[in-house]
């Protein structure tokens, strides 16, 4: 197999065009996708390559343009659709819960609608309370919705592209704070990540750490300075959020014995909150300690450097709530 | 653009064909009484909004429009399915919640789509249809198809911003979509006047999209109306908008008693502006078509309507186990 090494930013950009290349019905439409090569570079020289028809630079009208998408998929296109942020995408979420998730089931199950939203989501870094919600509960509460929200380069452009393949409308998240990160990665052009499987980042005897995204990475520090303690500490990252693989969380629990949740989102009602509802009702038996939930402070978002640091979940607090776990 | 002689565009229609056009406005008004009657009846549950008094306006547009073309408009959705070739059994049947419904009995009154036959539905959000129907316009365009999406909604919508953002759009990509604005003069209790400034027909004219307001209770008003712009959008790659003038008999919906209007006010386009009233008396008066034969027609109608409320409420109820299914793609 050959591989090559590319950022998380570029694995978007060449997932896309890949797709592109590959099915004459794959569009990507978005503000600033075209000319400008995306707010975040995600769509650098795709424009200069595909032309105005497959690369189409959107009004500044998030409602109107995803309605848009949403009913040329119906017909049988497959739009990628990009938010600039997915705070945005409150504008336009009437035409991705009421108009792509339900009109399946409405329908008796004889429209489909093979649509991506994609675009960053969560806390980018000193942008405030408008620009920084995670909102992956939000979608992954909608039955008709696929919720992904990969957390490295390699997992980005395989679920990207088996996010444009897939029939159904999918939920794309993914984080500013990862757009620089590098992993290597098939250079096969039919190489995808299946959606619905997490993966065992680390392996660990003594707790799950289970995260999704940035928190990943959260969860690979806390592990690592776990360690030093000689605390064993396996990481699971969820890649998918909606459907969820049960299994992988469950039987890393029945190993562990502990379960750990970091996200950045709020926690009431959140991806945490329903994990840790499931591992008490399903591996309840297998608990040593009650599942513990690290969530993003419930406040709006601040914009003062030391705020938003407190108002994200903590690595040293999280190290201590552990050690207190595992004694 | 200059409206075509209206009675030479008459003329291009053969008595034929304007007896079928008769019976499919029959159709619609028939099975809206019904509807209406079995909803008081409880077969029917939910909200339920009615077609009656609009017909002309759905019998004109079908009348001109070609195979390929799509159609998509709001809740007011019953005729519209029976213009796009869905038979009553499977409207019926869906408004009575049965397994046999065209949309399996999951969507009800608001939500019936023929994807195979260019229906898509059937939108339960006030104006929602409106993108969806431009984005399937500019399918059309994308697909370098020379077909249309005829995308309707009321007057209660058109003030919805959507509709604004893809009007912009339209207008900017040059899609081919022919936006029907089915001004019935209220949109649920209130007036349009109380709500609409200026004239929706005008609503494009900032983004470049011309339109016009035409009578929507006269079947040949509105076909050559629609034959026009249809003609117009695909040959000059515009979108183009008709406000069709009509009214509807009932209320808002089935639980809408109406009294925001004046029952003379009712019985005053009922008595001058029925679009049933119109194309018979053309038929008699114009055609020689003897009143027996449209009678007849009227009974062969309603004897088919009986037989679509047997099959509907003698369908079954949809099984449990497809409470859990088509929820996502195989």
């Amino acid at each position: 197999m050959t591989t090559y090494t590319t950022t998380y930013r570029n694995a978007l950009r060449d997932a896309m065009s890949e797709e592109i290349r590959r099915d004459e019905k794959v569009y990507l439409m978005g503000e600033e996708v075209a000319e400008y090569n995306g707010a975040y570079k995600c769509s650098q020289g795709m424009w200069e390559e595909f032309g105005d028809k497959r690369v189409i630079d959107t009004p500044i009208t998030e409602y109107g343009f995803t309605g848009l998408a949403v009913g040329s998929a119906m017909k049988g296109l497959r739009p990628i659709v990009e938010f600039m942020s997915w705070d945005f995408s409150m504008q336009a979420c009437d035409h991705i819960i009421n108009s792509a998730a339900k009109t399946k089931y409405m329908s008796g199950g004889v429209v489909d609608c093979p649509i991506v939203f994609r675009g960053q989501n969560a806390a980018s870094g000193r942008v405030a309370a408008q620009h920084s919600q995670d909102f992956a509960g939000w979608y992954a509460n909608i039955p008709g919705l696929k919720v992904i929200a990969p957390a490295n380069a390699h997992d980005a452009k395989g679920l990207l592209k088996a996010a444009i393949r897939d029939d159904a409308p999918v939920i794309f998240l993914e984080h500013e704070k990862l757009y620089g990160m590098e992993n290597e990665m098939p250079t096969d052009l039919d190489f995808t990540v299946e959606i619905g499987k997490a993966a065992t980042v680390k392996e660990g005897t003594d707790v799950s750490i289970i995260a999704y995204s940035y928190s990943v990475e959260t969860a690979k520090e806390v592990a690592k300075n776990l360690e030093k303690d000689g605390i064993s500490a396996e990481v699971i990252d969820l890649r998918t959020i909606s459907p969820l693989d049960e299994t992988a969380i469950l039987d890393s629990v029945k190993k562990t014995s502990r379960a750990v949740f970091i996200q950045e989102a709020w926690a009431y009602a959140s991806v945490g909150d329903s994990v840790a509802s499931l591992i008490q009702s399903k591996a309840f038996d297998h608990l040593d300690a009650p599942v513990e939930v690290f969530s993003g402070e419930r406040t709006p978002m601040p914009y003062a450097a030391n705020l938003e640091e407190l108002a994200l979940p903590q690595v040293d607090k999280i190290v201590e709530k552990i050690k207190t776990m595992v004694k | 653009m200059n409206a075509q002689n209206i009675e030479q565009f008459k003329s291009e229609y053969s008595t034929e064909q304007l007896i079928e056009v008769y019976r499919q406005m029959l159709r619609f008004r028939r099975m809206s009484e019904k509807t209406a009657q079995m909803y008081q009846q409880g077969l029917i549950g939910g909200f339920c909004h009615l077609y009656t008094g609009q017909e002309a306006v759905l019998a004109g547009t079908f009348a001109e429009c070609e195979k390929g073309d799509d159609h998509i408009t709001s809740y007011r959705c019953h005729a519209h399915a029976l213009a796009c070739g869905v038979d009553e059994k499977e409207v019926l049947a869906e408004l009575t919640g049965r397994a046999t419904g065209i949309s399996k009995g999951k969507g009800g009154s608001m939500h019936m789509f023929a994807p195979d036959k260019g229906y898509w539905g059937g939108h339960g959000i006030v104006g929602a249809q409106v993108p969806l129907g431009t984005g399937m316009a500019f399918y059309h365009k994308y697909m370098g198809n020379q077909n249309i999406c005829v995308t309707s909604y009321g007057d209660g919508a058109a003030n919805q911003g959507q509709i604004f953002e893809a009007m912009n759009m339209a207008s900017l990509w040059g899609l081919p979509v022919l936006y029907v604005v089915e001004n019935n003069v209220y949109g649920m209790g209130t007036a349009a006047k109380r709500v609409c400034a200026g004239e929706l027909h005008q609503r494009g004219a900032a983004f470049g999209i011309e339109g016009e307001k035409v009578d929507g209770q006269d079947f040949f008003t509105v076909a050559e109306a629609v034959k026009r712009a249809r003609k117009y959008i695909l040959e000059n790659k515009r979108p183009y908008i008709i406000e069709m003038d009509t009214y509807r008999y009932r209320g808002h919906s089935m639980s809408d008693p109406a009294k925001y209007r004046s029952k003379e006010e009712v019985q005053a386009v009922k008595e001058n502006r029925d679009p049933l009233i119109r194309i018979y008396d053309c038929l008699v008066d114009e055609r020689g078509v003897k009143e027996s034969e449209l009678k007849e027609i009227d009974n062969i109608v309603k004897a088919n309507l009986k037989e679509s409320v047997d099959f509907a409420v003698n369908s079954p109820l949809p099984d449990a186990a497809e409470l859990m299914t088509d929820i996502m793609p195989k």
